[in-house]
């Protein structure tokens, strides 16, 4: 059977070689436009969905009275930003960032090319700008969760709209634009470190400056759970988030139009999914060995520390590496989350751990499998995008606290955002 | 007339409620309450941290009988919901000076 396919595909395609050998020296080119261009838009949207991913997630993990509050800003976060990176952030990030030293692009709102033309390039324009975009999206997502509960509505968009427009596109061309690191040798694939640990930097400024939730901590040093209202909707959201990570990580190979990078892609699927697996077994096995008891919400956030190890670099490892490097994104949840309320860093659903320190280990790694990346040049990376976005979020967040105020009043926060700040609540038939 | 009022475990709620039908009782309110007593709590874990539960989940009866019955009542309630465990609960017996049923006015032991 395939090889009847295959006898009647080259007989046509000789016959096509014979008649018009414009139009077939022709076809094989766009071939690849096409299925390049397939592999951005398809990774988009799945890319997209993590939104609903970080919504559900966060939904879960914050108490029931501020669950409209946690949609709310999911869903506002995910147009501010997508506005964002039309109006400056996609030129910031990739227009002439050689121009400027290779530090930041030009900003101007971005355009395609008109309705029925065809596109230069090896894929469509548009499906880079919208692939691109959902990255800056989940950026933004990252910081939300941990900072939830307490910070008041329109502090927080302010802030997502300086980040997606200007802080995540200024430092994410000094790689993906071509700036000064990529010249260095920097090597992050689909983000640990750009996307994952900018906003888990941006996240643990905020919660800083922000403090904890009232009550978290006592005077008397204990630490006070507030556990979340939903643990079915946490385990949702981690399911749609691994499923959109295919599309970020698969995406980000960038080329689909041949053999050899629809292998790629395919490789990058399944390491991917054994890094996830992998810190999601890590996880369980440490809370039953340290706690006695595998609390869900633990062993959710493994498999996000897996997906967040591995993004640095899927594509190189063995399967066997793939598994271990996501395992040690499941250690890092287990011990960090505790040593954050040590410190008294209210983080609620755990961003931190999963995409700042995750991150860090998972651009950490890419020299042990990827010959070309060097330690040296990692941590110059990581410093780099740890400094700018600490300092421009500590900057932005100090602006915001002392002008409108960042922080719902103690009255507001007893009785839930979704009260005082939406004017709906998420279950109102339970009293 | 008497009201007794019990504190039980949750799950011998459909026991007490066969056992007083039995000996006779044709009514009575449930509540869902959590409570403090010997049993004491239990510790939970979450992300981490282990905390307490000092209040149990019990399940209160309260039910109007005449003086009569009173002691046949507690009885009922007392071999139904014990277990023999610590927090098997507690009976209260108080008086109860009038009754009356909305629907036709009558009032004392007939509204029982």
């Amino acid at each position: 059977m395939s090889y009847k396919i295959k006898l009647i595909m080259s007989v046509t395609g000789a016959a096509m070689l014979a008649s018009t050998p414009a139009l077939a020296q022709d076809a094989a080119p766009d071939a690849a436009f096409v299925f390049n261009t397939l592999l951005f838009l398809m990774g988009g949207f799945l890319v997209m969905f993590m939104a609903a991913g970080f919504a559900m997630l966060e939904a879960g993990l914050v108490r029931s009275k501020n669950v409209s509050m946690q949609c709310l800003k999911n869903i506002g976060l995910y147009s501010v930003a997508g506005l964002m990176f039309w109006v400056c952030g996609y030129s910031l990030m990739y227009s002439g960032v050689g121009d400027n030293g290779g530090w930041f692009g030009t900003p101007v709102p971005y355009s395609w090319p008109e309705a029925g033309a065809t596109n230069e390039g090896d894929y469509s324009v548009a499906s880079d700008w919208f692939f691109q975009m959902v990255f800056c999206a989940a950026t933004a997502s990252i910081v939300s969760g941990t900072i939830a509960e307490r910070i008041k509505l329109w502090p927080f968009i302010i802030f997502t709209a300086i980040l997606t427009g200007i802080f995540y596109p200024i430092s994410g061309s000094w790689q993906w634009g071509g700036g000064w690191l990529s010249e260095m040798g920097f090597s992050d694939f689909a983000g640990s470190t750009i996307v994952h640990s900018v906003g888990g930097w941006a996240a643990l400024t905020g919660a800083i400056i922000l403090g904890a939730r009232s009550g978290k901590y006592t005077d008397d040093g204990r630490v006070v759970p507030m556990p979340g209202s939903s643990i079915p909707l946490a385990t949702l959201g981690t399911f749609i988030l691994w499923l959109g990570w295919f599309g970020f990580n698969g995406g980000s190979q960038l080329a689909f139009g041949d053999n050899a990078n629809a292998s790629d892609v395919s490789r990058i699927f399944v390491n991917t999914n054994l890094a996830a697996a992998g810190g999601v077994v890590v996880s369980m096995i440490l809370m039953q060995v340290v706690y006695k008891k595998v609390d869900v919400t633990m062993a959710l956030n493994g498999a996000l520390a897996g997906l967040v190890s591995i993004t640095a670099e899927p594509l190189a490892p063995t399967p066997l590496l793939a598994i271990i490097i996501g395992g040690i994104g499941g250690v890092i949840v287990v011990f960090a989350v505790p040593m954050l309320d040590k410190f008294k860093i209210d983080d609620v659903v755990g961003a931190i751990p999963v995409h700042l320190i995750a991150g860090i280990w998972g651009t950490l790694a890419v020299p042990i499998t990827n010959s070309s990346a060097s330690f040296g040049t990692q941590i110059v990376g990581i410093l780099a995008y740890g400094v700018f976005t600490v300092v421009a979020s500590a900057i932005l967040w100090t602006i915001l606290k002392m002008t409108i105020g960042i922080r719902a009043s103690e009255e507001e926060e007893a009785l839930g955002l979704d009260k005082a700040e939406v004017g709906v609540e998420a279950y109102p038939e339970f009293t | 007339m008497n009201i007794v009022m019990a504190i039980i475990k949750p799950f011998k709620l459909d026991e007490v409620r066969k056992a007083l039908g039995e000996v006779g009782v044709e009514g009575l309110t449930v509540t869902e309450v959590k409570g403090y007593g010997r049993q004491k709590g239990h510790t939970e874990i979450y992300r981490g941290t282990e905390y307490a539960i000092n209040f149990l989940p019990k399940v209160k009866i309260e039910v109007a009988v005449s003086t009569d019955l009173t002691e046949k009542v507690v009885e009922a309630i007392t071999g139904a919901a014990r277990t023999d465990q610590i927090g098997d609960g507690k009976i209260f017996v108080y008086d109860l000076k009038q009754a009356v049923r909305i629907r036709t006015g009558e009032s004392g032991a007939d509204a029982l």
